[in-house]
């Protein structure tokens, strides 16, 4: 459906950027998230017609790094859009304003979009001694949570952290951090990483605007479009997997040739995230951890990130079954089809048939050899 | 000349019954054949399936190593995809499965891999049957090449292993036998054998037969779920990796099947799940049959006896002839 160009200049002028980046970006958008082209007008009349959704975003225990990672991300009037495509009425560190000013912008959000707004949380919250460990406004990270979440139309857990408790929840865990929907006790969209791709927490958003829904999500929350396949599948260093050859160290001939990093404990094999294929930091090739010859770590995935050891060996999680292997007995061949059954028979009925003639001739001859013997006598 | 049924049957009972004298008084307990024990600097391979990850590196580097033609099976003419053994695969990396794959090394439920090669036996059949010694035990590594050269192409070895290693080469004009050699051409270069060198969790190690004795004690102590170092490459390379050790089944395969092997196999899940051959005599078949044939045609008696029995019937069937022939006239 064409956007009107009364709706461009608009678009100009809110975004301060040009019809040609706008559409751009709504195509790659679209892209990211596996939609069909004709998805990226339907993208764009939804930022440019559609009420801006208010979002509120609330810090648990963490380093900020998943804000940080939105906001450097290099892509042309990214950080514009972000902020302009959503209303963020609350972000504590990105607010100019603070205390009680803050509290009031959130309760205020809260009041006026209830039921509408989205919720993302950002940090794992604290469950051991009544989640004493992270508090703002007087209020614990799971009291905020729960008290935000009531009038949530959706929530997002944004970075490992908020999804599946992250670094903080790392043995001996003493906080005992948890992921949001855990704490929570019930399913939210999760876009692990540590940080995760701007991209992947924008596309989601941008689909809810669209289609005014969440993505499709696997049991974990994860959006499939982004988490669906392991890094080892996509990986710009599978072949020398495949071939058998590993960087032994770093340094080595092979670290230097850029050979497979799994001997020096790339997880991976184990890690479901889109990494390989949409890079970090939109400064081009090979800018992600492989790609820099370090081992992935497996930020994303729960049970890997931060509780494998870094250079521990992966398990490999696509060569579970049905992968490719000859089974213990593999059947071999294709069996019997028609025109070979029809040809064997053909061939053994012509050699039953010649036995047959064959046989009552020297019988024939014999009859006739005896009577001739008898003749004689 | 006529021999009547009951000549001939009481000629051939006359014979067997030489023969089996032979065989059973002839045997001096003395020269039976044992099994043989394992060289002094044997080498050899560990296979640890509760660490292998079915990379399929090791087939990738063994067909690398031994110049081998891709196998194509999928008929998409892209990936080397061999089913089994075969005249263009000296290893194999095979699965078992069973329901819902979910758990690594399980029986039920489960999935595991299994490394196919050959197991380069103690006392090997295929050397014992060879007729031309192209199969050969090297004395000091024990490794079982094969010669090229000196082969005519019987496939007794084929047919006298009993873990179905060597391969014919039936698609090609020049066959030869196919089978895993050690990579003997590395080893000559001070080298280790290509799969051993490519496998990056150490399921395949390579190492002497006496430390590999004693790092499979070592494995079999080890506390299911408790991290311990595996060592990867050789046993004693000191290229280690860290990871929860496995729960291992009782049997240590290849330890004292057909007298041992010197490739031997730890698993999660029992081995006849994987299709290799269970319950096989300790010792082996090339001692069985050695110490037979050996008894058989020891000092030529047992020939010499059935030769005699053959004149013996020979001169009588003539006589009778001569005797019907002369009653004639």
């Amino acid at each position: 459906m064409p956007v009107a160009q009364k709706s461009y200049d608009e678009v100009e002028q809110r975004f301060g950027v040009s019809r040609r980046e706008f559409l751009t970006f709504c195509t790659g958008i679209a892209a990211t998230m596996g939609l069909p082209a004709a998805a990226a007008a339907q993208v764009a009349e939804a930022l440019v017609k559609k009420e801006r959704p208010s979002v509120i975003w609330i810090h648990g225990q963490e380093c900020t790094g998943n804000s940080e990672s939105l906001l450097r991300a290099e892509h042309p009037t990214l950080e514009k859009l972000i902020l302009d495509i959503i209303s963020l009425d609350y972000h504590e560190t990105l607010f100019a304003a603070a205390g009680h000013q803050a509290e009031a912008a959130r309760l205020a959000a809260m009041e006026k979009n209830k039921g509408k707004y989205l919720m993302v949380v950002e940090g794992s919250i604290p469950m051991k001694d009544g989640g004493i460990y992270s508090k703002t406004a007087g209020k614990t990270s799971l009291e905020l949570v729960r008290e935000t979440a009531a009038g949530a139309a959706a929530i997002v857990a944004m970075g490992s952290c908020a999804s599946w408790g992250g670094m903080p929840s790392a043995g001996p865990n003493p906080t005992g951090a948890v992921g949001v929907g855990e704490a929570l006790g019930r399913t939210v969209m999760t876009i692990p990483g540590c940080p995760p791709s701007p991209y992947n927490f924008l596309a989601a958003v941008v689909h809810f605007l669209t289609f005014n829904k969440l993505p499709p999500m696997d049991a974990k929350g994860r959006p499939l479009f982004a988490y669906s396949r392991l890094i080892h599948e996509n990986c710009e260093r599978r072949a020398h997997f495949d071939a058998g050859r590993f960087a032994l160290e770093f340094g080595d001939e092979g670290h230097r040739k850029g050979y497979c990093l799994y001997k020096l404990g790339c997880k991976g094999p184990e890690t479901y995230a889109n990494c390989p294929a949409v890079l970090y930091g939109d400064v081009g090739c090979a800018s992600w951890p492989v790609g820099t010859g370090h081992p992935c770590i497996g930020c994303s995935e729960q049970g890997i990130g931060f509780s494998k050891p870094i250079h521990a060996l992966a398990d490999l999680k696509n060569q579970w079954p049905p992968a490719g292997f000859p089974r213990v007995a593999d059947e071999q061949g294709t069996g019997p089809n028609l025109g070979g059954v029809a040809a064997v028979s053909a061939a053994v009925g012509a050699a039953v048939g010649a036995g047959v003639v064959l046989t009552r001739r020297i019988s024939n001859q014999e009859s006739g050899a005896g009577n001739s013997a008898n003749s004689q006598e | 000349m006529t021999v009547n049924r009951r000549d001939f049957l009481r000629g051939g009972l006359g014979g067997a019954a030489a023969v089996t004298a032979c065989a059973t008084l002839g045997v001096d307990p003395a020269e039976a054949r044992g099994n043989l024990t394992v060289p002094e600097n044997a080498i050899g391979f560990l296979y640890d399936s509760t660490l292998c990850i079915g990379c399929k590196a090791c087939q990738s580097a063994c067909k690398t190593a031994n110049e081998l033609p891709f196998e194509d099976n999928t008929g998409t003419g892209l990936w080397d995809t061999p089913l089994d053994l075969s005249g263009k695969t000296y290893t194999v990396i095979k699965m078992y499965q069973n329901g819902t794959s979910e758990h690594k090394d399980k029986a039920v439920d489960g999935f595991a891999h299994l490394k196919r090669q050959c197991l380069h036996c103690i006392d090997p059949s295929c050397v014992s049957v060879c007729p031309v010694q192209a199969m050969r035990k090297d004395p000091v590594t024990g490794v079982v090449s094969y010669d090229a050269d000196a082969c005519i192409g019987c496939r007794y070895c084929v047919a006298g292993c009993p873990f179905g290693v060597p391969q014919f080469q039936y698609d090609t004009p020049f066959p030869r036998i196919a089978k895993c050699q050690f990579c003997k051409h590395i080893l000559a270069k001070g080298g280790i054998p290509a799969c051993a060198q490519h496998c990056p969790t150490g399921a395949t190690l390579f190492g002497s037969y006496k430390a590999l004795t004693a790092e499979i004690e070592r494995r079999k102590a080890m506390k299911p779920g408790q991290p311990n170092l595996f060592p990867r490459r050789t046993v004693d390379s000191g290229d280690t990796h860290e990871r929860p050790a496995a729960e291992y089944t009782e049997q240590v395969y290849g330890d004292k099947e057909m007298g041992g092997t010197q490739v031997r196999y730890l698993a999660g899940v029992p081995f006849d799940k994987f299709g290799m051959p269970v319950g096989l005599p300790e010792r082996s078949y090339a001692s069985v049959s050695e110490t037979m044939q050996h008894s058989l045609y020891g000092g030529l008696i047992a020939p010499a006896i059935v030769l005699a029995g053959l004149a013996a019937a020979a001169w009588r069937g003539a006589r009778e002839l001569h005797h019907d022939e002369d009653g004639h006239e």
